[in-house]
């Protein structure tokens, strides 16, 4: 979670700092809470700890973790996404759509398949051209109509389902050629190529957000607008990118869903964005903005990924599971409330 | 002369690093109209809010008819009879008016409803007492600024009060507006009913007022019949002592080129906006590596002057030139480009990224410099640029990625001097450059000043402490309401004749 460090001496020459539990506790709670939860669970249920298992849960966690970098880079600006669940439906369907070679293909299966079809390549890139002007529509919608992100992506939480549905037709489309299915189903050694997506542009997304001018720019902007506006930031222009960012992200997890489920329809991805607004706030991203850390975002995927699976395996039903999860979120955000007051004083 | 009704004796009001308050005494009769007067960060806000509850006194005693009153919130002061009309209203600007009057206190029918018509009526008659004829289910957003104020003149004065404090009630008001504000505080003299009168405008106190209470630092200078006193005398005690030079004056520079000209500028009138000066007519120019101090009263338009330039608010008319080229930035990340630089009067909104570390702060307008085609931050280059201005500024910090929030108020300006000197602008626009740090940071911070227009900037600084301005600049250019009022050379000015340019309407020179 976000340090604190106001215990810290301010003369370069000063000695060693006390302790401070609250600032370590601030960095470290979701590390030792996911450690503690791993324990717990592998006490009630063996099972848990099979390495089957946690690649399951890995590969699980990877849509929502590729939801939650996108998101992250959104809740740095001081702003939210509540629509990444129906874009991912979305795109997800185009995707499927454009592999099966439009809708009268879509039941065909085998050669006759693979002759109307337009292959994986242009899939990939036809969800992800979907996620991206998505994303760009709710950016100029912040940015120019001056429209909230809370009420910008509420709107496109419906608007993109409503697509979604209309685009269907009402029912799902399946069974996709081998090629397709590999980017949710296969493996590299041991490894789901999910989880490898996902760990990728977790990398990626760390590199962007530390070493690059763009990621400090967002840092800027969540900080404090007024200030950055006023250092000559192009606050706009930065806002409208973080949207696409998180766009470009629903559309890839959308092609990635369909293919691990070898299917796409228009439910998939209902209640995503909790998950995800959750698993980025548990992992210490501000949403009073300019804190965070792509760290600290997969830390808290996995958390909430982890404890999904083990209420599964300990047979808690999914009702419980949405009650867990509304709990923590609020938890998480008064913790980080009271994080701010502290180094705030 | 009756005994006083209201009577403050000895108040003192300590916050952390100031006295803002010291034996300060005030006596009120009723019905009679007293001028509270006093330079900026004299005391009179904080003694403003202590007659209205909203702080209590560390020591001192209130006497409301000779009793002793403990007044420990807004409603106390309310129900004692004190209301405060603060500049900004009190009002809710999305209800009505009849709302807004019978706030708490709506006249309820049998079945315990709101009885609309007779709240209507009550509103109508309330309004009317001022002189107001508008219909009250208006909404008040709606109204002028001088309609709200009479409104809550009203609503004061149906809250039965004895005592209404008006706080620069006549900055936001055009002359006529005035003239009826005027004639309504004198129906409320007739009344009974007594009023505090605070204003930077001297004609004004001598026009209405029947006495005056000057302070100074926090302390008591005196109070006397207007009858007595002369609006030379009252600059007079609001100066005091002879200007002390707080520090050494550097000999005077900038003969240099124009680095900065700004010929007519006017800025767009935002009539949703009271607070915000109407700029018009604005002449102005700064030599390389010479300091320009900009003087003016609270609202005279030195802020809205600032951020025209700097491309925040937009300009309707006049043209702006950079070392003789013509710009016209619409954006601050435009006058940057121009080689324009502002350090904005509130440090910690305005400036500063809090939660982010002193080297991000440092470095966040510079970092097209310091970052490749593709974006990717040099971080040899940024860690020299932050050691660079380390040692140049000498700025005390544990480390560069030490959060910036927790570095002592002088400490942050110097970083937030570096992010503009590392850009190395052609003008560097300085916004109170040491409000709320302490003594010795504020002599480092006008060295560092008079060290960047040796070295060719051209600067300009706006302070509301008159001292500072003398110090630091060469020439003084004075505002009044979006104005310019004089010109003084700073070694041939008097803190006397700056406020007279700052705050009368017919100007001396």
């Amino acid at each position: 979670m976000s340090l604190s460090r106001k215990n810290e001496p301010l003369g370069a020459g000063a000695g060693p700092a006390g302790f401070d539990a609250f600032g370590f506790l601030a960095k470290f709670a979701p590390l030792i809470f996911l450690l503690v939860l791993m324990a717990v669970f592998t006490l009630l249920e063996p099972r848990f700890l099979s390495s089957l298992n946690l690649f399951n849960v890995m590969r699980q966690v990877s849509i929502f973790g590729l939801l939650a970098i996108g998101m992250t880079f959104v809740i740095l600006t001081r702003g939210i996404d509540l629509s990444v669940g129906s874009l991912l439906a979305f795109a997800g369907l185009v995707a499927a759509a454009v592999a099966k070679g439009g809708f009268e293909c879509r039941f065909a299966v085998g050669a006759e398949a693979e002759a109307a079809g337009f292959g994986w390549p242009l899939a990939l890139l036809a969800a992800i051209a979907v996620g991206v002007l998505a994303g760009g529509l709710q950016g100029l919608a912040i940015t120019k109509l001056k429209v909230p992100p809370f009420v910008v992506t509420l709107g496109g939480m419906s608007a993109f389902r409503g697509a979604a549905l209309l685009f269907a037709g009402g029912g799902p489309i399946s069974g996709f050629d081998e090629g397709y299915r590999w980017w949710g189903q296969g493996y590299v050694g041991l490894v789901p190529v999910p989880v490898i997506i996902f760990l990728s542009f977790a990398v990626l997304a760390h590199i962007l957000l530390r070493y690059t001018r763009f990621g400090r720019r967002v840092y800027a902007v969540g900080g404090n607008p007024e200030a950055a506006r006023l250092s000559g930031l192009n606050v706009d222009r930065i806002t409208l990118q973080v949207y696409l960012i998180i766009g470009f992200m629903a559309g890839l997890g959308g092609f990635v869903l369909s293919a691990r489920l070898n299917s796409a329809e228009a439910v998939a991805g209902l209640t995503y964005e909790l998950t995800v607004i959750a698993s980025v706030v548990i992992g210490g991203t501000s949403l009073f903005g300019g804190i965070g850390t792509i760290f600290g975002t997969v830390i808290g995927t996995l958390l909430i990924g982890i404890l999904l699976n083990g209420l599964v395996l300990n047979n808690v039903s999914s009702y419980v599971q949405q009650i867990i999860i509304g709990i923590i979120i609020v938890l998480a955000v008064a913790f980080d409330t009271f994080a701010k007051s502290q180094r705030r004083r | 002369m009756p005994a006083p009704f209201l009577q403050m004796t000895g108040i003192a009001k300590r916050y952390p690093g100031v006295q803002a308050l010291d034996g300060v005494e005030i006596a009120l009769h009723a019905g009679e109209v007293l001028a509270l007067l006093g330079e900026n960060g004299a005391g009179k806000s904080t003694l403003l809010k202590i007659l209205s509850g909203a702080e209590t006194p560390d020591d001192g005693r209130i006497l409301l008819d000779g009793q002793a009153i403990r007044l420990t919130g807004p409603l106390d002061a309310q129900e004692s009879g004190i209301v405060t009309i603060y500049q900004e209203f009190n009002l809710i600007p999305t209800l009505s008016i009849a709302e807004n009057v019978l706030l708490g206190r709506e006249p309820l029918n049998a079945l315990g409803l709101v009885d609309w018509r007779m709240m209507d009526r009550r509103a109508r008659d309330i309004i009317a007492e001022v002189g107001l004829d508008l219909d009250p289910r208006r909404i008040v957003a709606d109204l002028s600024v001088a309609e709200q104020q009479m409104v809550e003149i009203a609503r004061s004065l149906s809250l039965d009060s004895r005592l209404i404090i008006m706080d620069e009630p006549t900055s936001a008001l055009s002359d006529s507006e005035v003239m009826r504000l005027f004639d309504i505080i004198e129906g409320l003299k007739e009344r009974g009913i007594a009023v505090i009168f605070v204003t930077h405008r001297l004609e004004e106190v001598m026009q209405i007022c029947d006495a005056a209470t000057v302070l100074r630092d926090g302390q008591l200078v005196g109070s006397a019949p207007i009858a007595e006193l002369t609006v030379e005398r009252i600059i007079q005690m609001m100066v005091g002592r002879d200007v002390e030079r707080l520090f050494a004056r550097r000999p005077a520079h900038g003969t240099g080129e124009v680095a900065l000209e700004i010929e007519g500028l006017e800025s767009r009138v935002d009539s949703r906006d009271p607070h915000n000066t109407h700029l018009s007519g604005i002449d102005l120019s700064v030599h390389r590596g010479e300091i320009l101090g900009l003087a003016g009263l609270v609202g005279a338009g030195r802020t809205e002057l600032a951020r025209a330039i700097f491309g925040v608010d937009p300009i309707s008319a006049g043209r702006i030139r950079i070392e003789g080229r013509e710009i016209s930035p619409t954006s601050p990340e435009d006058a940057i480009k121009a080689g324009i630089g502002l350090v904005p009067e509130d440090r910690k909104q305005q400036a500063l990224f809090l939660s982010l570390a002193v080297k991000t702060n440092l470095s966040i307008a510079a970092l097209d410099r310091l970052a490749s085609k593709l974006g990717w931050i040099d971080r040899p280059a940024e860690d020299a640029l932050v050691e660079r201005y380390r040692e140049r500024l000498a700025i005390r910090m544990a480390s560069p990625d030490q959060e910036v929030g927790n570095l002592s108020g002088g400490n942050q300006q110097k970083v937030v001097l570096a992010r503009w000197l590392a850009l190395e602008p052609k003008v560097l626009i300085v916004d109170e450059p040491t409000r709320g740090i302490d003594v010795a940071a504020k002599a480092e911070v006008h060295q560092l000043l008079f060290e960047l227009a040796q070295s060719g900037i051209a600067i300009i600084v706006i302070s509301s402490e008159l001292p500072e301005v003398m110090t630091v600049s060469d020439r003084i250019v004075t505002l009044r309401e979006g104005r310019i009022t004089g010109e003084v050379m700073a070694a041939e000015a008097s803190e006397e004749q700056l406020l007279a340019l700052m705050s009368l309407k017919q100007q001396a020179a």
